[in-house]
């Protein structure tokens, strides 16, 4: 098929990665199409606020894809998995803060307005390099990721698991949440960081920006579908499988379960860490509200409902529930929570396997454990 | 003259002292085992060492003063009533429980004491859990591939792409375990006696120098015990193999040394006539 051309050899058993990625591919084309081609006054423009607002789901999807492979590959439910996309998320702020120079309230090229409002006289040494784009991006990997490594070579290496890691993620997040919300820290405090002007030189309020970073958004997500289905496909991703099933046998057979565990978490917190950081020049801000544990127990619900250890699954349930909050919290907001509850419970007693459960499940057996490449035996190879 | 070997004599005792105070103190020449980590040497024709091995739990000696010798090849058979200390042995064995006192060597050199399980496990020893544990979600072929003796490190593991040599192991393994037309099931789906095998084959194929068999015949048809036997003496001499069992006939049919463990120690040892014959196993085990 043509079709399938365009998709890399691990994918080709991926029907629901195919339909997931040309979906993307078209999303973008017409949203470029309909947002910069036809004027405003037709009744077929797509507004720039729309745009912005499936930027931001596709951000929330990249993080759902993140906390799928560490819950649903590999069994670690994190329920602090928000952390590390905030902490992505002030990487970038930061980097924003000082593009603003001397437009701010105060006009201090200095300092950015919340410090010289807290009278500090200059910038906290963490606060160096943020100048510099490159640095920026260095640290939107590097911050979520050191801290995933930390964490998880503690906690992994102590063969913490099961409700106990969960709580520990809990407590990790919440802990970030109340250090972030301190004056003293340096990070905007209560307010966080917001009233960010320009990126890369470029305007954030102006539509092709937008439109940019929209369609950046989209592509991170792509990339980090097919990085995450190359992992799953690879033997990688069959041991981490195999250690979330019988994590024993893993280790009775040769595994050293604590790498793969610890390398699957780092991937992961990247991952959240990246989807932070193109989420933040969308919504403007950033604060530490990002760090409630609420959040994070609000992804393992897109993810749940989605359906998991599917990676597409993930992606579905977040632009899902997502959307349906923008909705109901438009229309009737007190309803919004009862909502999110129902669907969470009907999931968990119908739909174990998620919302995407439901289409695998009308599919013929055969095609739904595909076949490995037939063997060749060495002999045959030479004969041939 | 006399001066001069009365000389010798005291350098001699001199030395002696030394020496003896290096074997207490010295935990590399402890009972003659050299601590060399990296290298299996057998030249002793003993694979396996349990040296006075003792483990308690909460006031509880699961084993006491244990000492068991497992030969080059050898199919060893162990028996002994619940909680006679077989499992824990086993644990002892691959890194799962620190033994309290006692010393634990694979050949000559590598202390098992100091390693931990996925290190014994690549060093040569594997184990088959009382309960058959495979991996339920990947099929026979895949449960195998993961089992592969090859680099387990996880860089490799993203990368790597069966050869055709591994392909032949696998497909050899297969035959042997006698699961060639399964290979694409999901192992979840096979029969518990299929399952017990699948297990086997993944020792197998790690090409362990001892393999470590906890019940393999619990919950299996009598033809499926027959086959068992068949497959797990067809083991032994290429490898060594070590079975806990609880049934008589099972270990009849294959072994030919038996070990009956008690209260976390060994009370006899010697062919399956000979403890059948010995009072005390009578008294404890058989006879009951």
């Amino acid at each position: 098929m043509i079709f399938n051309r365009f998709f890399p050899q691990f994918m080709q058993n991926d029907k629901g990665g195919k339909i997931l990625l040309s979906l993307l591919a078209t999303l973008v084309l017409i949203i470029v199409i309909f947002n910069r081609l036809i004027p405003e006054s037709s009744a077929l423009h797509i507004p720039t606020y729309m745009v912005t607002l499936l930027g931001k789901y596709l951000c929330l999807a990249l993080l759902a894809i993140a906390l799928d492979l560490v819950w649903g590959y590999c069994g670690i439910l994190s329920l602090g998995h928000a952390a590390f996309f905030a902490l992505g998320g002030y990487a970038m702020g930061m980097y924003l803060m000082r593009q603003i120079g001397d437009r701010g309230v105060y006009g201090n090229a200095e300092l950015p307005d919340f410090m010289v409002f807290l009278n500090w006289q200059e910038l906290p040494w963490y606060w160096f390099g943020f100048d510099n784009f490159a640095f920026a991006a260095l640290m939107i990997l590097l911050v979520p990721g050191l801290l995933a490594y930390v964490f998880g070579w503690l906690a992994f290496r102590s063969r913490v698991t099961g409700v106990y890691l969960s709580i520990m993620t809990q407590a990790l997040t919440y802990a970030l949440m109340l250090a972030f919300f301190r004056n003293e820290m340096g990070f905007g405090g209560n307010n966080g960081l917001t009233d960010f002007k320009d990126i890369l030189g470029f305007s954030l309020q102006s539509d092709t920006t937008r439109i940019v970073i929209f369609s950046l958004s989209a592509l991170a997500l792509a990339a980090g579908y097919i990085a995450s289905r190359y992992i799953v496909e690879s033997k990688l991703g069959k041991t981490v499988i195999a250690i979330r099933d019988a994590e024993h046998r893993t280790r009775f057979i040769g595994y050293k379960v604590e790498d793969y565990k610890l390398w699957i978490f780092v991937f992961s917190a990247l991952l959240a860490g990246v989807a932070g950081a193109l989420y933040v020049p969308q919504v403007g801000i950033i604060n530490p509200g990002e760090f409630s544990p609420l959040n994070s127990i609000e992804l393992a619900i897109w993810v749940a409902i989605g359906g998991r250890g599917t990676l597409f699954g993930a992606v579905v349930g977040a632009l899902l529930v997502n959307y349906a909050k923008t909705y109901f919290t438009g229309v009737l907001p007190e309803f919004w929570l009862f909502a999110l509850g129902t669907l969470f419970i009907v999931s968990t007693l119908y739909l174990p396997k998620g919302l995407v459960g439901i289409f695998q499940r009308h599919k013929k057996e055969p095609e739904n454990t595909p076949k490995p490449i037939p063997p060749k035996s060495q002999s045959q190879e030479l004969a041939q | 003259m006399i001066k001069v070997i009365e000389n010798f004599r005291q350098q001699l005792a001199v030395e002696k002292a030394e020496y003896q105070k290096l074997l207490e103190t010295d935990p590399a020449f402890q009972g003659g085992h050299i601590t060399q980590q990296s290298e299996l040497d057998i030249s002793h024709k003993t694979v396996l060492y349990l040296e006075g091995v003792s483990v308690s739990f909460d006031g509880f000696k699961a084993l006491n003063d244990l000492s068991l010798y497992i030969d080059d090849g050898e199919l060893r058979c162990i028996i002994g009533p619940n909680g006679a200390g077989k499992t824990t042995m086993m644990d002892v064995i691959t890194g799962k429980t620190r033994p309290d006192t006692g010393r634990v060597f694979f050949g000559q050199t590598m202390d098992l004491t100091q390693m931990v399980e996925h290190e014994i496990a690549t060093a040569g020893i594997g184990r088959k859990f009382q309960k058959p544990t495979i991996f339920p979600e990947h099929t026979v072929w895949g449960n195998l591939e993961l089992a592969m003796k090859t680099d387990k490190g996880v860089w490799h593991s993203l990368t790597t792409v069966l050869t055709a040599e591994q392909r032949d192991r696998i497909e050899e393994v297969l035959t042997i375990i006698g699961l060639q037309e399964h290979r694409y099931i999901k192992a979840d789906l096979l029969s518990h006696g299929q399952k017990q095998w699948l297990e086997i084959g993944m020792l197998l194929i790690q090409d362990p120098r001892v393999l470590l068999v906890d019940e393999p015949v619990a919950g299996m048809t009598h033809q499926e015990m027959d086959k068992t036997a068949e497959l797990l003496t067809s083991l032994a001499g290429k490898h060594s193999v070590v079975v806990v069992e609880h049934d008589m006939d099972f270990v009849r049919s294959i072994a030919n040394q038996v070990t009956v463990l008690h209260e976390g120690s060994v009370l006899a040892e010697g062919t399956m006539e000979e403890i059948q014959n010995n009072q005390k196993v009578i008294e404890v085990y058989l006879g009951e």
